[in-house]
C-alpha cells in the first residue's frame, strides 16, 4: 500500500441549505484528500462548517440542505453522482460515521447487539444468529468487559463510554474503508475522552481505516491526527501536517486559536482569546472572512477574498500576508507571535 | 425496588429490561382505580358479548329476534329483566345479542383508522416538506367536519351497513391518530439515533418501521384505548339515525331510536340499550385514562 494512495478525495465542496431568511452557504468550497490509512482532523468553532462537510460526504443532509457543487471522489468514484440505493449500500459498509452524542445515539428499544447486527444483517447478508455471533466479537474488539452479557444490554444500561464503545462497534461491523468521526469525545468526560481516542487509533492501525476527525479541540487534533485542515467560515483556510500546523502555525487564525489553549510548559496569567465572533452566513464579509477579527487585517485583507495556496511542501493555506500581493508590514505581530510576510522571506520567527 | 435493579444490571441475576418496563406500566395501572375498574368492565362486556349468546341460546327459549305482540311493551318483570319492545322482543336478549356489533364497531373502525391514520402520520412528520402540507390539510378537512356528519357523508356514500359503519368511524378515526403520530414522528425524527441508523445504510422504510414506529408506540395506544370510546358513540348515533345495522339487528343505537316513539309509555325500551352505551363508553374513556397515566413517564411517583 503506497503512502500516497488517496482514498477520499473532496474537491471544491459546497453545500447551502435554504431557511426562512434565505440560502445558507454552510460549506463554500472545501477541498481536501484523505491518503488511505491515515487520519485527517477537520477543526472549526462552531457553525465552520466542519459536520455538515462530512454529513455532505455521506449524503445525510436534512431535507433542507443540497450540495450545491463539488466532487467527493471515494476510490476515483463520484459519491456526489451515486443513486440513493447505491449510496445505502456504501453508508455502514465501506464509509461509515460515529456520532457525538452517545446518549442519543443508540436507539431506546432494541439492545445493543440488536443495533450492531442492523449494519451486519444489511450489508453482509448475515443471518440473526451469525450476526449476534460478530456483535460479541466486535463488543470485544471495542474493549467492553463481558462481552456476551452486554450485548443483551438495553443502551440505558450502559455508561456514556460503553454506549461510545458500543457506537464505535456498530460503525467499525463492516469493516469500513473510512470511518467518520464527529466530534467522538466531545459529550465524554476527560478519562474516557482518553480512552476512546486510544481505541480509535489502536483499532485504526489494526484495521487499516483511514479517518476523518472532526472536532474543534485542538488537543484531540494533536493526539490523533496526521493532517489537519482547519476550517472557518465554511471555508478550509489552513491545511497542514501536524507538526507543521502546531510548531509553525502560519495563519492568524491558527495562531489565536492555539494561543487561546492553557499551556504548561509557560508561564501564563491569562488566556488570550479570538476578539469577536464568527460572522453570520447571512451576512458574509466579502474579504477575508476573518478579516473582522484579525489583529493584521489591512484593506486588501478587508476588500479581496484570498487564495489557498499551496505551498513546496503541500501545505495550504489562505491568507494575503504569505502572498505577493500583501500590502502591510513585513513583520506581523499576531497574538504575540512574528510571522514574516511573503516576498520578505517566509522564516518564522518565533517570540522566546 | 425496581430503581434499584435499573441501576445495577450486572449485579443482578437476571433481568429482562423489557419485562421490566412492562411490569412498571402494569404496577401503575394498577394503582388507578378508575383505570381498574374500567378494565374489569371491559373485560365483563368482552365475556358478555361472546359467552352471553351461547347461554341465551343453549340455556333458555329466548332469541333476540322472536317477537311475541301479545306481550309488547312490558315493563321489566321477572320474566323479562328489561321489559319487552313493542313487537314484544326481550329487550335483555336483544342487549346481549347488540353488545358484539357494538365492539365490533369500536375496535375494527379504530384498528382501520388506526392503521391508516399512523400510516399518514409517521410519512407526514418523517419526510415534512410538500408531503406534509398535502396529508395535513387533508386531515384538516376530514377534521373540519363534525364527526357524526362526516360519519353520515360516508354512510350516505357506501349505503347503510355495519361494515360501512365500520369503514366510515375508521376514516373519521384518521385525523386523529394522524396527528398524533405525526407529532411524535417529529420527535423521534431529530433523534441522534435516527442519523445513526441512516449513516449505517438503513432505507426510508426499514427506519420508519424499525426504528421510529416501536418508539412511537405509547401515544399510539394511547389514542386507540381513548378512541374506541368514540368510535362505539358515533356508531350508535349512526345507528340510531338509521343508517347502521338495519333491522333487526340489535344494535344499541337502533333500538335506542325503536324505543324513542314510546319514551312517555314504556321508557325501559330506549333507558336500557341507552345505559349499556353509556357503561361501555364510560368504561373505555376511563381506561384510556389509565393507560396514558401509566404509559406516561412524567406521572412518575
Amino acid at each position: 500500500m503506497s503512502a500516497n494512495e488517496i482514498i477520499l478525495d473532496v474537491k471544491d465542496l459546497q453545500t447551502s441549505f435554504k431557511t426562512d431568511t434565505g440560502e445558507v452557504r454552510a460549506v463554500d468550497g472545501v477541498s481536501f484528500q484523505l491518503p488511505k490509512g491515515k487520519t485527517i482532523g477537520i477543526v472549526g468553532e462552531s457553525g465552520s462548517g466542519k459536520s455538515i462537510t462530512s454529513l455532505s460526504i455521506l449524503r445525510l443532509l436534512a431535507s433542507n440542505g443540497t450540495i450545491k457543487n463539488g466532487e467527493v471522489l471515494y476510490k476515483g468514484q463520484d459519491l456526489l453522482k451515486f443513486s440513493e440505493a447505491q449510496m445505502r449500500k456504501l453508508r455502514g459498509n465501506e464509509i461509515s460515521m460515529i456520532f457525538q452524542e452517545p446518549m442519543t445515539s443508540l436507539n431506546p428499544v432494541y439492545t445493543v447487539g440488536q443495533q450492531i447486527s442492523e449494519a451486519l444483517i444489511l450489508h453482509q447478508n448475515m443471518s440473526k444468529k451469525e450476526a449476534a455471533v460478530r456483535s460479541v466479537e466486535l463488543l470485544k474488539l471495542v474493549g467492553i468487559p463481558s462481552p456476551d452479557k452486554r450485548v443483551k444490554n438495553y443502551p440505558f444500561e450502559l455508561s456514556g463510554g460503553m454506549r461510545q464503545r458500543v457506537m464505535i462497534a456498530m460503525s467499525l461491523a463492516c469493516n469500513p474503508e473510512i470511518l467518520i468521526a464527529d466530534e467522538p469525545t466531545t459529550a465524554l468526560d476527560v478519562t474516557i475522552q482518553a480512552q476512546i481516542l486510544e481505541l480509535i487509533k489502536d483499532l485504526q492501525e489494526r484495521l487499516g481505516m483511514s479517518v476523518i476527525f472532526i472536532t474543534h479541540d485542538l488537543g484531540v487534533v494533536a493526539e490523533t491526527c496526521d493532517y489537519v485542515a482547519v476550517m472557518y467560515a465554511g471555508q478550509v483556510v489552513e491545511y497542514a501536517d501536524v507538526r507543521t500546523l502546531f510548531k509553525e502555525p502560519k495563519l492568524p487564525y491558527t495562531i489565536g486559536l492555539l494561543n487561546s489553549l492553557p499551556r504548561h510548559d509557560i508561564e501564563q496569567d491569562k488566556l488570550e482569546p479570538i476578539q469577536g465572533n464568527v460572522p453570520s452566513p447571512h451576512n458574509m464579509p466579502v474579504g477575508c472572512r476573518f478579516a473582522p477579527r484579525c489583529p493584521a487585517a489591512t484593506d486588501l485583507c478587508r476588500a479581496k477574498m484570498p487564495k489557498l495556496e499551496t505551498d513546496e511542501n503541500g501545505n495550504q493555506i489562505r491568507c494575503w500576508i504569505y502572498s505577493e500581493e500583501w500590502d502591510g508590514e513585513s513583520e506581523v505581530n499576531l497574538y504575540g507571535e512574528t510571522r514574516i510576510a511573503k516576498g520578505r522571506g517566509t522564516k518564522t520567527v518565533l517570540p522566546d | 425496588m425496581s430503581e434499584e435493579t435499573v441501576n445495577h444490571p450486572v449485579t443482578a441475576k437476571k433481568i429482562n429490561p423489557r419485562l421490566e418496563s412492562y411490569k412498571l406500566f402494569w404496577r401503575r395501572l394498577a394503582k388507578n382505580k378508575a383505570a381498574v375498574t374500567g378494565g374489569i368492565m371491559i373485560l365483563l362486556i368482552i365475556l358478555m358479548a361472546f359467552i352471553g349468546p351461547w347461554i341465551i341460546t343453549n340455556f333458555t327459549d329466548f332469541r333476540p329476534n322472536e317477537t311475541d305482540l301479545a306481550n309488547k311493551l312490558q315493563g321489566p318483570s321477572a320474566a323479562h329483566w328489561f321489559g319487552t319492545d313493542s313487537y314484544g322482543r326481550d329487550i335483555f336478549t336483544r342487549v346481549i345479542f347488540g353488545t358484539k356489533l357494538t365492539l365490533y364497531v369500536g375496535f375494527f373502525s379504530v384498528f382501520i383508522g388506526g392503521v391508516i391514520g399512523v400510516i399518514f402520520g409517521i410519512v407526514s412528520g418523517y419526510y415534512g416538506g410538500r408531503i406534509d402540507t398535502v396529508i395535513m390539510r387533508l386531515m384538516d378537512v376530514l377534521l373540519a367536519f363534525p364527526g357524526i356528519l362526516l360519519a353520515l357523508a360516508i354512510v350516505a356514500v357506501l349505503g347503510g351497513s355495519l361494515t360501512n359503519v365500520i369503514i366510515a368511524v375508521g376514516i373519521f378515526s384518521v385525523p386523529a391518530f394522524a396527528r398524533v403520530v405525526r407529532g411524535s414522528t417529529l420527535s423521534v425524527r431529530k433523534l441522534e439515533y435516527i442519523d445513526a441508523v441512516r449513516a449505517l445504510g438503513s432505507s426510508d422504510f426499514r427506519i420508519i418501521f424499525k426504528h421510529i414506529l416501536p418508539n412511537i408506540m405509547s401515544p399510539i395506544i394511547v389514542q386507540a384505548s381513548l378512541r374506541i370510546a368514540t368510535a362505539i358513540l358515533t356508531g350508535a348515533g349512526l345507528a340510531f339515525l338509521g343508517l347502521g345495522a338495519q333491522p333487526p339487528a340489535p344494535e344499541w343505537g337502533a333500538m335506542l331510536n325503536e324505543g324513542r316513539q314510546y319514551m312517555y309509555e314504556a321508557g325501559h325500551v330506549a333507558l336500557f340499550p341507552g345505559l349499556m352505551i353509556v357503561l361501555v363508553v364510560l368504561a373505555f374513556n376511563i381506561f384510556g385514562d389509565g393507560v396514558r397515566d401509566a404509559l406516561d413517564p412524567k406521572m412518575k411517583n
